[in-house]
């Protein structure tokens, strides 16, 4: 072997080849973008960031507290000179809504000078129980910011018409849903994400489309990854685990794995089996 | 100091609680008053955002509805 990788500090699936990750017009050095939502604090919020290898992280835009205006701020504990921010529209369930938080979401990152402060991770969620995303509503939030200027990265279902739709009207990444937002069921309709996958990447091989929800664990990064995703975003899976740290090391180590299978070629699967170890200079014969 | 319109109170929203504030108010003077000078907050009046270079000359009315916001955590 020319290269081993003994440590996921070594995981580099770009030293391997594939090119790295650019979503409009910015590279990232990671294919995992992590959330930093419920952590049990900020020092394991960081510590697991770190542990993950991001460089681009999912941001939440709030009311500031009127009560305790002297608590941390989130920012504190985010180095923005290391961490992409990517402030979502979680939590807005019509188009002017989610606008409207994109807007302040692109304040707050102009007043830090952030080189993503066009950036919003757009989300128009249809309903509370599944938190799915409303397609029309999506759509007319895609194209209101996209005429304001905004780079959108786009949650939607795994419904390709629609992925395709939204890929028009300019969004700079879709992001189909592998299951409901922290589900942790994984990729449900690996069928769907591959025809998502073909229709986006159609004459534009480079496009990004990065599978964003439902992650509960390692094996299902690799599988996204398997599938010729460019990214996963996830948040829950390694947030809630009983180890983020390890876990996000593990989801590292699975984004690279599945990266590199799928840069591979892997082998089509077949019904039956076909023997590794020749037939020929057999001392014995099947019976 | 004789008192005149420009020092009477006036009610406003603030991140959804109403609140008096003296009337023609900035809403830099706003932020300071709430302890949020230096903060990482983001301003919004009645659905239309404020920038930073805008809030000290952005005086407030009566009745007008003001979203203070930064980042939390979110996935």
């Amino acid at each position: 072997m020319s290269r081993t990788a003994d440590a996921s500090e070594g995981l580099d699936e770009t030293a391997m080849g594939g090119g790295p990750l650019v979503v409009g017009g910015i590279t990232l050095a990671s294919r995992l973008v992590v959330g930093t939502g419920k952590y049990a604090t900020y020092a394991d919020m960081a510590r697991s960031l770190d542990a993950s290898g991001t460089d681009c992280v999912t941001v939440a835009v709030r009311r500031e507290r009127l009560l305790n205006a002297a608590g941390e701020n989130i920012l504190d504990h985010l180095d923005a000179s290391r961490y992409a921010l990517l402030p979502n529209t979680a939590g807005c369930f019509s188009a002017d809504d989610a606008v409207r938080v994109a807007r302040l979401g692109r304040e707050l990152l102009r007043d830090m000078g952030s080189a993503t402060s066009e950036w919003v991770k757009l989300e128009v969620l249809g309903d509370t129980k599944t938190l799915l995303p409303d397609p029309v509503g999506t759509l007319a939030a895609t194209e209101k910011l996209v005429s304001e200027g905004f780079t959108v990265l786009v949650y939607t279902s795994d419904d390709p018409v629609i992925a395709k739709r939204l890929k028009d009207l300019g969004a700079a990444s879709v992001m189909p849903a592998g299951s409901p937002i922290g589900s942790g069921q994984g990729i449900l309709n690996p069928n769907n994400l591959r025809i998502c996958l073909e229709y986006l990447k159609d004459g534009d091989p480079a496009y990004p489309v990065i599978v964003d929800a439902g992650v509960g664990t390692a094996s299902d990064v690799a599988a996204a990854m398997e599938l010729g995703a460019d990214g996963v975003l996830l948040n829950t899976a390694i947030a809630h685990a009983q180890d983020p740290v390890r876990m996000a090391v593990a989801m590292k180590a699975a984004c690279v794995a599945g990266r590199l299978a799928f840069l591979s070629g892997r082998i089509p699967r077949r019904l039956y089996a076909t023997a590794s170890s020749p037939d020929e200079g057999r001392i014995v014969q099947p019976t | 100091m004789e008192r005149d319109s420009v020092d009477a109170d006036v009610s406003v929203t603030v991140n959804g609680s109403h609140r008096p504030v003296p009337a023609g108010v900035t809403l830099e003077s706003l932020v300071a008053m709430l302890g949020f000078s230096g903060r990482p907050v983001a301003v919004e009046v009645d659905g239309e955002v404020v920038s930073r270079a805008s809030l000290s000359s952005r005086h407030l009315a009566g009745g007008e509805r003001i979203e203070i916001v930064t980042f939390v955590g979110g996935g």
